[in-house]
C-alpha cells in the first residue's frame, strides 16, 4: 500500500487529526481538567460557612490537610470502606475465578451457559440507588426477609439488620458482589479462554488434574489480568456512594461505621465547606492515581 | 479422552457442583427481584401481615396510588431518559471520531495525546466534582441538565473502547478508496466509518445509557428542581422521608418502575451486553 506516495497530501490529509480530536479535547479541559485544578487550588484555602457567616476563602497552605488527619475522621472512613470493598471483593474474585474456570472448561460442556452469564451479569445494571433502596425495604424490621426467617423458624423476633454494625457492613458488601461478580467472572473467562489450549492438552496428557491444571497453568497466566481486575475493583471501591448512602440514608450509620469517603466528601460537599472537601479530594486523587499507576504499568507490560 | 487420573473429582460429580453452584448464584441475582415483584402486587394492609410468594392484586391501585402521590416518578423518568440518550448520543459520537483521529491520521503531538488519554482513564469523577460543581454554577448552568450531558463527549473508556475495536475492523485502505473517490474527510467519518462501527457503537450507547442512568451522585448535587430530578434521586428521596407514614405497596411500586424497564431492556439486548463487556477491557 503506497505509504508516503504523496507527501504533501498525507500532511493535508493529517490536519484533520486534529480537527476530530477537538470537540473530546475541548470537553475535557473545560469539564475535566479545569474542575481538577480548581480542586486542588480550593485545597489550600479556608473556605465554608460557619451558619451565617462565611469564613474565607483565605490562603492557609497545608492547613486544610493536616487538619483533616488531626480530626481523624479520614482513617475511620477509610477503614470502613476498605472493610466494605475486601468483605464484597473476596467472595466476588473467589466465585468469577471458579465460574470462569468452569465456563471455559470444554470437556465440562456445560449446558445454559447463556442464560447463566445473562442471569449473573444482570444485577450489575440494576441502579444502584434503586437497589440500595429495594435492600432497605426488605431487610426493613417488618420487611419480607424477617417475615421469611421467622416464618422457617430461623429466629424468634425480627433482627434489626439497620442497626448492627456489621449486618450494615455486609449488606452493602453482599449488594457489591451481587453487582460485580458476573462482571468479572465474564473478564476473567475472556482471559482464560485467550490461554493457548495445547498447555491444557499437554497438561492432561502428563495426568495433571482440573485442580493441578487451574492452580499451575491457568493462574499464573492470568495474573496480568488479575492484577487489572483488583485494582480497578479497588479504584470503584474507592468510589463507594450510592450503595450505603441510600441503605443508610446518608448517615452511615450505626455510628458511622457504614460510613464511606466519598460520603465524606458529599457531606463538605452539601455543607459547602471547599477548603476541606478539595483536601479530601487531593487525597483521592493521589490514592487512585498511584493504582491508576499500577493498572497502566501491568497493562503496558501485558503487551509485549 | 474425557477420562481423568483418580485425583480430584470425577466429571459427572464436578459437573453436577457446577450446576448446583449456578443455580444458587442465579436464585441469588434473581430472588430480591422477585420479592420486588410479588410485594409491588400487594396492598399495603397485605405487606404488614408478611411475606407470601403469591402475587396479588393490587398492581395497578398502587402505581394510581403513586401517580396521585408527591414523588413525580413519571416525570423523573422523562428527566432520566432525556439525560441517558443525549449522553449515550454524544459520548458514542465523539469518541468514535477521537478514536478515528488517533487511528487514522498520523500528526504531531498523537503519541502524547494518546498516552494522555489512557493515562486519565482511571480518575474518577469524584474528585473533580467540587471544582466541577464551582464550574457549573460560575457559568449558571446549576440546576439544569446540560452539566450532565455535555461532559459525556469526553470520556476516556469509551474512546479506548472504539480504538480497540478500530484496529480490527478499520482497514485504512478503505479510507484511502474514499478519498479517491472524492468523498470529504468529515464526510467519510459520517458515511463509511460510522455504519462499520455501528456494532462497537450499539455496545457502548447501552453502557454508556445504562450508567448514566444509573448515576445518583453528581446529579443530585446539581439538579434541585423537583421537575427535573431524574429517578435515582427521587429513590434517594423515598429514601429520605419518614418511612412509615408511606404505603408499602407505593414503595414497591416506584422501586419496581426504577428498576424494571432496564431488566426488559436488558433481557431483549443481553447478547450483544453480555459479549460487549469482555471485549474491549481486556486485551489479548
Amino acid at each position: 500500500m503506497g505509504k508516503k506516495s504523496s507527501n504533501q497530501n498525507v500532511v493535508r490529509y493529517n490536519r484533520w487529526g486534529y480537527i476530530f480530536l477537538i470537540p473530546f479535547i475541548a470537553v475535557y479541559v473545560v469539564f475535566q481538567l479545569v474542575p481538577l485544578v480548581t480542586t486542588i487550588y480550593n485545597s489550600f484555602f479556608e473556605n465554608y460557612r460557619s451558619g451565617l457567616t462565611q469564613v474565607g476563602p483565605n490562603f492557609v497552605g497545608l492547613a486544610n490537610f493536616v487538619k483533616i488527619f488531626q480530626q481523624g475522621d479520614i482513617l475511620k472512613y477509610t477503614g470502613n470502606t476498605m472493610i466494605m470493598w475486601i468483605l464484597g471483593f473476596v467472595p466476588q474474585i473467589i466465585v468469577s475465578l471458579v465460574l470462569g474456570a468452569w465456563f471455559s472448561d470444554p470437556s465440562l460442556r456445560l449446558k445454559g451457559q447463556r442464560f447463566f452469564k445473562t442471569v449473573i451479569y444482570l444485577p450489575n445494571l440494576i441502579m444502584a440507588s434503586a437497589f440500595a433502596m429495594l435492600f432497605f425495604t426488605l431487610f426493613a424490621d417488618s420487611g419480607p426477609i424477617n417475615s421469611i426467617l421467622m416464618n422457617i423458624g430461623l429466629i424468634s423476633k425480627p433482627y434489626t439488620f439497620m442497626s448492627h454494625i456489621w449486618s450494615v457492613r455486609v449488606l452493602v458488601a453482599f449488594m457489591n458482589f451481587l453487582m460485580w461478580f458476573g462482571n468479572t467472572t465474564i473478564l476473567l473467562m475472556a482471559g482464560m479462554l485467550g490461554i493457548d489450549t495445547s498447555l491444557f492438552e499437554a497438561a492432561q496428557v502428563d495426568g495433571a488434574t482440573p485442580t493441578q491444571i487451574f492452580f499451575r497453568i491457568t493462574l499464573p497466566l492470568l495474573r496480568p489480568i488479575l492484577i487489572y481486575v483488583m485494582i480497578t475493583s479497588l479504584i470503584g471501591g474507592l468510589q463507594m456512594f450510592d450503595v450505603p448512602q441510600i441503605l443508610t440514608n446518608g448517615s452511615g450509620d450505626p455510628v458511622r461505621s457504614s460510613m464511606t469517603l466519598i460520603m465524606y466528601l458529599n457531606k463538605h460537599l452539601y455543607s459547602k465547606n471547599y477548603g476541606m472537601g478539595g483536601a479530601l479530594s487531593v487525597i483521592l486523587f493521589i490514592i487512585t492515581g498511584i493504582l491508576s499507576l499500577i493498572v497502566f504499568k501491568t497493562t503496558a507490560q501485558n503487551k509485549d | 479422552m474425557n477420562e481423568k487420573k483418580s485425583h480430584g473429582m470425577g466429571i459427572g460429580a464436578r459437573r453436577a457442583l457446577a450446576y448446583i453452584v449456578l443455580i444458587l448464584l442465579t436464585f441469588l441475582c434473581l430472588f430480591w427481584f422477585y420479592v420486588l415483584f410479588i410485594n409491588s402486587t400487594r396492598s399495603h394492609a397485605e405487606l404488614t401481615k408478611g411475606f407470601t410468594p403469591i402475587p396479588s392484586t393490587f398492581l395497578l391501585t398502587n402505581f394510581q396510588n403513586v401517580m396521585k402521590g408527591t414523588l413525580p416518578i413519571v416525570r423523573g423518568m422523562l428527566n432520566s431518559l432525556l439525560v441517558s440518550v443525549s449522553s449515550a448520543a454524544l459520548c458514542v459520537y465523539f469518541s468514535t471520531m477521537t478514536a478515528y483521529a488517533v487511528h487514522v491520521y498520523d500528526f504531531k503531538g498523537k503519541a502524547i495525546i494518546s498516552t494522555f488519554i489512557l493515562a486519565v482513564m482511571m480518575i474518577p469523577t469524584q474528585v473533580t466534582v467540587l471544582g466541577f460543581l464551582q464550574l457549573v454554577r460560575r457559568i449558571g448552568l446549576l440546576d439544569s441538565p446540560i452539566p450532565l450531558i455535555v461532559p459525556a463527549i469526553a470520556s476516556p473508556v469509551t474512546y479506548f473502547y472504539m480504538k480497540q475495536y478500530m484496529e480490527s475492523a478499520l482497514p485504512l485502505s478503505l479510507i484511502e478508496a474514499a478519498r479517491i473517490d472524492g468523498s470529504g474527510e468529515f464526510r467519510t467519518f459520517n458515511s463509511v466509518v460510522l455504519p462499520l462501527m455501528v456494532p462497537a457503537i450499539a455496545v457502548q450507547a447501552i453502557f454508556t445509557f445504562v450508567s448514566s442512568w444509573n448515576n445518583y451522585f453528581v446529579p443530585s448535587l446539581i439538579i434541585q428542581t423537583d421537575t427535573k430530578k431524574t429517578l435515582p434521586i427521587l429513590i434517594a428521596q423515598l429514601r429520605s422521608a419518614d418511612f412509615l407514614k408511606f404505603d408499602m405497596g407505593q414503595v414497591y411500586v416506584t422501586i419496581a418502575f426504577s428498576i424494571f424497564p432496564v431488566i426488559v431492556v436488558y433481557l431483549i439486548l443481553s447478547k450483544y451486553i453480555v459479549g460487549g463487556v469482555s471485549v474491549g477491557a481486556v486485551k489479548g
